[in-house]
């Protein structure tokens, strides 16, 4: 990102951007709320998109993206960008609210040297859950001792998971349609993989690490033979693993109709704040026109891992060469983009998501220390989710 | 008789009071009312508009059995930090006490650790007790023991109680040292000649004297297990696995910060207020009058 605004700012003479660092996620969405409050808002903000919800509903904080290329008069066409990426952050209307910045999708990291010591070979078929499965007992039976660990939990074993197997997360379209939603996470595709998760964990093939992306040193540090991570832990798995790795799909299970749909995004979009002057709208417009430029979208996407946000950004990179010398690395863009995302796998716009994964979190910890089964602890999961939901919906 | 001083006229003290009354205005009072005032709706967190609930806020938090569980999980976690932290304060406050040798050296080690800020604290505990790389876990795994508080809920309460008392071991440590020092030796020298063996002079004599700077110590040590132990949690367990270690302060923030909902966190805020100014009214109209001065 530093990078990217050294090299805007040395493009031309017009404008100078500023980009401050205020901690992660939550600490920059919650830094950006108190600037608003004083009155002292940036004119981009950085927000995850789990906060989507959150700033949609922000109406006088923010200005749509489509609104500001629009009144600039910059060049903005919103069908350069990748449908699965923009969807996210784009109203029902199809107007573009936010820019999508970095994103990503989960997908499954092998250690093929684990693999073949545990006398497994490492060009097994890992596509479906049941394969997987079957990889896990022959681990387990080895004698290793983190056959897999995952980052991420909710983002990707249930809420990519639901997408994946086009199945709802939340109602009213996983909340595009409105703030009326209820979580749906209990279903029947859901309790199964959490229900076998949990066997996974409690026979010691599946080993939890942690809420955010802990199990990312156990991978990298060779302990864990399969690792299910965000596309762009790729850059942190290329510079650290001491072994050979691979870059799978994300697994799905064999015999649910329609899967496997795409997976979704997870990352951050850029917003635009209100109260700013016309010109300060058309520097930002500028910025943000030279970030989704293809050279740009390119380089970001071969150096980090993360998603191209346009096609054209895709395909140069194909054109440069790097998916033929880096086997793999299109892999996050074929799941996301090769069946066009359906009403369950557009993405999620819930309010207090934050806190909701939180919620998700602790049940989930619960069925991995088998205090609670699957069911049990997605049906707690769905009520105490649904207060938070009920009281956004009070809020906004 | 008692004897009473007084001033002549109101503006000196007035005068002198002024800072005080400012600070405290502008630091609690004004802070305090807002929290109340919050409280009584639901905002949005961009402050662009607020539905009044009246104490909807309330209603939603005592209803919710989570919430309820974190005053268990405050009054277990409260009580540990304060027993763990004077406990071993008391223990050694009273071997320096008797060292004739050497005594300066170890008093400037145990009190170092106060100069540790809680999140650093934190930090520390979490790299020693890491279930990768953390090396007393590291050993713990060689004598058999599988360590890991991510998800064992009573590992991660021991663990975030041991690194919020440590830091404190030492600020109990100087006054419980400086208390026992206060202490008369005549009374001691005395209680020894009769025969009173070292365990009965401490329990009949030395304790007793040094009811205050326990008492002092027991408000003080559990007005920061309430509140200034944030650090602590949420760089360790981040009041996981699942709410195990989700004290009530932790819940203010995450509500406030994470979940932008306002509402519910000043409302927490207001309880929270109440709590610690009972806690502290019962400690001292009950406690307290069994201190000697």
């Amino acid at each position: 990102m530093a990078e990217q605004v050294e090299t805007f700012n040395a493009s031309q003479s017009d404008y100078k951007v500023v980009a401050t660092h205020k901690g992660n996620y939550s600490e920059t969405l919650n830094a950006g709320i108190a600037a608003f409050r004083a009155g002292e808002q940036p004119e981009i903000l950085m927000v995850f998109e789990v906060g989507t919800a959150t700033m949609m509903a922000a109406k006088g904080a923010i200005k749509p993206v489509y609104e500001v290329m629009a009144d600039s008069g910059a060049d903005f066409d919103s069908d350069a960008y990748i449908g699965a990426v923009k969807g996210y952050y784009t109203s029902t209307d199809g107007e573009m609210l936010s820019l999508p910045f970095n994103s990503s999708t989960p997908v499954l990291w092998v250690n093929r040297d684990a693999l073949k010591d545990a006398g497994v070979d490492p060009d097994s078929d890992l596509s479906t859950w049941q394969n997987v499965g079957a990889v896990l007992d022959q681990l387990k039976e080895a004698g290793h001792e983190c056959p897999l660990t995952t980052a991420w939990q909710s983002w990707i074993h249930l809420e990519n998971l639901s997408a994946y197997h086009n199945v709802p997360f939340a109602s009213q379209e996983n909340g595009f349609a409105g703030v009326d939603t209820e979580l749906q996470l209990n279903g029947p595709v859901q309790v199964k993989h959490i229900d076998q998760m949990g066997q996974w964990a409690k026979d010691g093939k599946f080993v939890y690490k942690g809420r955010r992306n802990e199990g990312g040193a156990d991978f990298r540090g060779g302990t864990c033979a399969l690792f299910t991570e965000s596309s762009a832990g790729y850059a942190g798995i290329k510079s650290e693993a001491q072994f050979e790795f691979d870059v799978r799909p994300l697994p799905y299970w064999e015999g649910v109709e329609g899967a496997p749909q795409n997976t979704i995004i997870g990352g951050a979009s850029l917003w635009v704040m209100e109260g700013h002057t016309d010109e300060e709208y058309k520097a930002v417009a500028a910025f943000l026109n030279f970030l989704s430029s293809a050279e740009i979208q390119a380089k970001w996407h071969q150096d980090t891992g993360y998603l191209p946000i346009t096609s054209a950004a895709g395909d140069l990179t194909r054109e440069q060469g790097f998916y033929d010398e880096n086997p793999g690395t299109d892999i996050a863009v074929k799941q996301m983009t090769t069946n066009e995302p359906t009403a369950n796998s557009k993405g999620l716009r819930l309010g207090s998501f934050d806190q909701i994964r939180g919620i998700i979190d602790e049940e989930l910890e619960a069925v991995w220390a088998g205090d609670k089964d699957a069911q049990a602890a997605l049906d707690s999961a769905k009520q105490r989710g649904d207060q938070l939901l009920r009281r956004f919906e009070a809020a906004n | 008789m008692e004897k009473r001083v007084t001033f002549k006229g109101w503006l000196l003290p007035l005068l002198l009071l002024l800072p005080q009354v400012i600070i405290t205005a502008v630091f609690f009072f004004y802070p305090a009312g807002q929290a109340i005032y919050q409280s009584l709706f639901i905002p949005d967190p961009f402050g662009l508009s607020m539905r009044f609930v009246g104490l909807g806020n309330f209603e939603f938090l005592l209803s919710d059995p989570y919430y309820r569980a974190s005053f268990v999980t405050t009054a277990v976690f409260s009580i540990l930090v304060t027993v763990v932290s004077m406990g071993a304060a008391l223990y050694l406050a009273v071997l320096a006490d008797r060292l004739i040798k050497g005594s300066g050296t170890y008093r400037t080690l145990l009190i170092w650790p106060y100069a540790v800020a809680p999140a650093v604290a934190g930090v520390l505990w979490m790299f020693m007790f890491n279930t990768r790389v953390g090396v007393v876990s590291w050993y713990l795994g060689l004598l058999g023991y599988d360590w890991n508080h991510v998800l064992n809920e009573g590992e991660a309460m021991g663990l975030v109680v041991v690194a919020s008392a440590w830091g404190r071991v030492s600020y109990n440590f100087l006054f419980f040292l400086a208390g026992l020092q206060a202490i008369p030796r005549s009374v001691i020298e005395a209680a020894a000649i009769d025969g009173a063996h070292f365990w009965t002079r401490f329990r009949t004599i030395v304790f007793p004297l040094l009811s205050p700077t326990t008492f002092f110590l027991l408000v003080v040590n559990i007005v920061y297990a309430f509140f200034e132990t944030f650090g602590v949690i949420h760089t360790i367990t981040a009041g996981g696995p699942q709410q195990a270690t989700t004290i009530l302060v932790y819940k203010v923030y995450a509500d406030g910060f994470v979940g932008q909902d306002l509402g519910s966190s000043a409302a927490q805020s207001v309880i929270l207020l109440l709590v610690v100014g009972l806690l502290t009214i019962i400690q001292f109209k009950f406690i307290e009058r069994r201190v000697h001065y």
